[in-house]
């Protein structure tokens, strides 16, 4: 029974194969972009315009407040409505590049925050221009409060890919729901599915809490 | 452009997302309870010196974390009439949410407990209290203190992650509005109405989270 059901799980495993390189481009694709975005939007939060930070203070918050899989609906059904057609694909980069870059964007904040104002004033008495001070001052020192959570925002990003398999992406996700209508053992698909993820994300995990202890120590902070 | 945008629909539906809104909040308060309790159960595992508990709790905790909720959903939703257990679709998902909720809180309380310094443990061997009275009497009031915000900042997203049981026909919020999305083609208004009542939920939580701060005497208390 389980034999019949094991061979019938492997003979759909081209499927299986092009579900996991789809969460695997959809997580990269929007990995890259949401972290472009995100130190972007991070930086000009930052950066002393008032109507600027307070309009990305408030976008970050309404994505921060809304369901991921809500977003998605919003982004696959009215975007076409506004005259922008688009397809499940390129629905899921935007969706999924937008959640990261708010995400990010209040991780480099908090990052850029941790930077003691002394250090900023001494490059500007050093008369470095903005955007040296950005580079070669502040943004060094932040991101050693930066990195470790930026690896936990990455595992949250390609776990959270799964949800585009609802406007029918066939990702890993898609792939264990459609499997399991024809072999009726959903322990077994979806543990064949969980364990799909965890390869993925279980060193992501594992480099996250390394960064924080190595991080954590160079700072002389004492871990627990 | 959105030029024929229905409130009047809206305003037709709005018994049926109120009901959605109330299930969506329920749903969520009994899967918190449970991850409360699931949380508690695994800290205590993981805080053993003995690993007959602490590798098992350390397993669930990363396979949870490792894999995505939807997974873990369609695991339990597809996989326990397998095991002979037919339960309706909202125990599926609080059962889902409860049991991934728990893993998370499981580490904010263990952070919590391991934040407390050991000096006020060893004040407490010192004063001859047991380990029971040490743990009741000194470290958890203290623990306590420090986990209330990271406790409802997992509420908050135990909030948003129930929107994902309208995908196993559960009708909450996020299934009203596919409903409407559906019935009369209305994806704007059904999807940016439930995002509205969303985000009520969102900003009462983070308020409540600011103010517990605030009354627990944290200072800088981040949510």
């Amino acid at each position: 029974m389980i034999w019949q059901q094991l061979q019938s799980i492997a003979g759909s495993y081209p499927l299986a194969l092009r579900g996991l390189g789809m969460t695997v481009v959809l997580s990269l694709i929007s990995l890259v972009l949401g972290t472009l975005l995100g130190f972007g939007l991070g930086i000009l939060r930052t950066g002393g315009n008032r109507l600027i930070s307070g309009a990305i203070g408030a976008w970050v918050d309404l994505i921060r407040g809304t369901p991921f899989l809500v977003q998605i609906f919003l982004i696959f059904f009215i975007l076409p409505e506004l005259g922008i057609e688009l397809d499940a694909f390129t629905a899921g980069i935007i969706a999924l590049t937008n959640l990261a870059a708010c995400f990010i964007c209040e991780i480099v904040v908090a990052g850029i925050r941790s930077v003691p104002t002394g250090q900023v004033e001494a490059a500007l008495a050093s008369g470095l221009s903005r955007w040296q001070r950005m580079r070669q001052v502040v943004l060094p020192q932040a991101m050693r409060i930066v990195l470790p959570p930026l690896v936990g925002q990455y595992v949250l990003l390609i776990k959270d890919s799964s949800v585009v398999s609802a406007i029918g992406l066939t990702d890993l996700t898609r792939v264990g729901w459609l499997v399991v209508q024809r072999v009726p053992n959903g322990l077994l698909v979806f543990f064949l599915v969980g364990l799909g993820y965890f390869i993925v994300c279980y060193p992501l995990i594992m480099l996250a809490r390394r960064l924080e202890q190595r991080m954590g120590a160079a700072h002389g902070e004492v871990q627990l | 452009m959105l030029e024929n945008f229905s409130f009047r629909t809206i305003v037709e539906y709005l018994p049926l997302f109120g009901q959605g809104l109330v299930t969506t909040v329920w749903l969520s308060v009994l899967s918190f309870a449970g991850a409360l309790a699931v949380g508690i159960v695994l800290a205590a595992m993981n805080l053993q010196r003995g690993r007959l508990f602490r590798v098992p709790a350390k397993a669930y905790i990363d396979a949870v974390r490792a894999t995505p909720l939807l997974a873990q959903l369609y695991f339990l939703y597809f996989g326990l009439p397998r095991l002979g257990l037919i339960l309706p679709e909202f125990v599926v998902g609080i059962l889902a949410l409860s049991l991934n909720s728990g893993a998370y809180v499981a580490e904010i309380i263990r952070a919590g407990i391991l934040s407390i310094p050991r000096g006020q443990v060893e004040a407490g061997v010192a004063s001859g209290m047991t380990y029971v009275q040490r743990m009741r009497l000194v470290i958890l009031p203290q623990a306590f203190k420090v986990t209330i915000p990271p406790l409802l900042g997992q509420a908050i997203v135990l909030v948003k992650d129930s929107a994902l049981l309208s995908l196993i026909s559960v009708a909450e919020l996020t299934r009203a509005g596919q409903l409407l999305a559906s019935d009369r083609f209305m994806p704007a208004e059904g999807f940016i109405t439930i995002a509205a009542f969303y985000l009520l939920l969102y900003y009462g939580l983070k308020g409540l989270a600011a103010l517990s701060g605030r009354w627990l005497g944290l200072a800088g208390a981040r949510t």
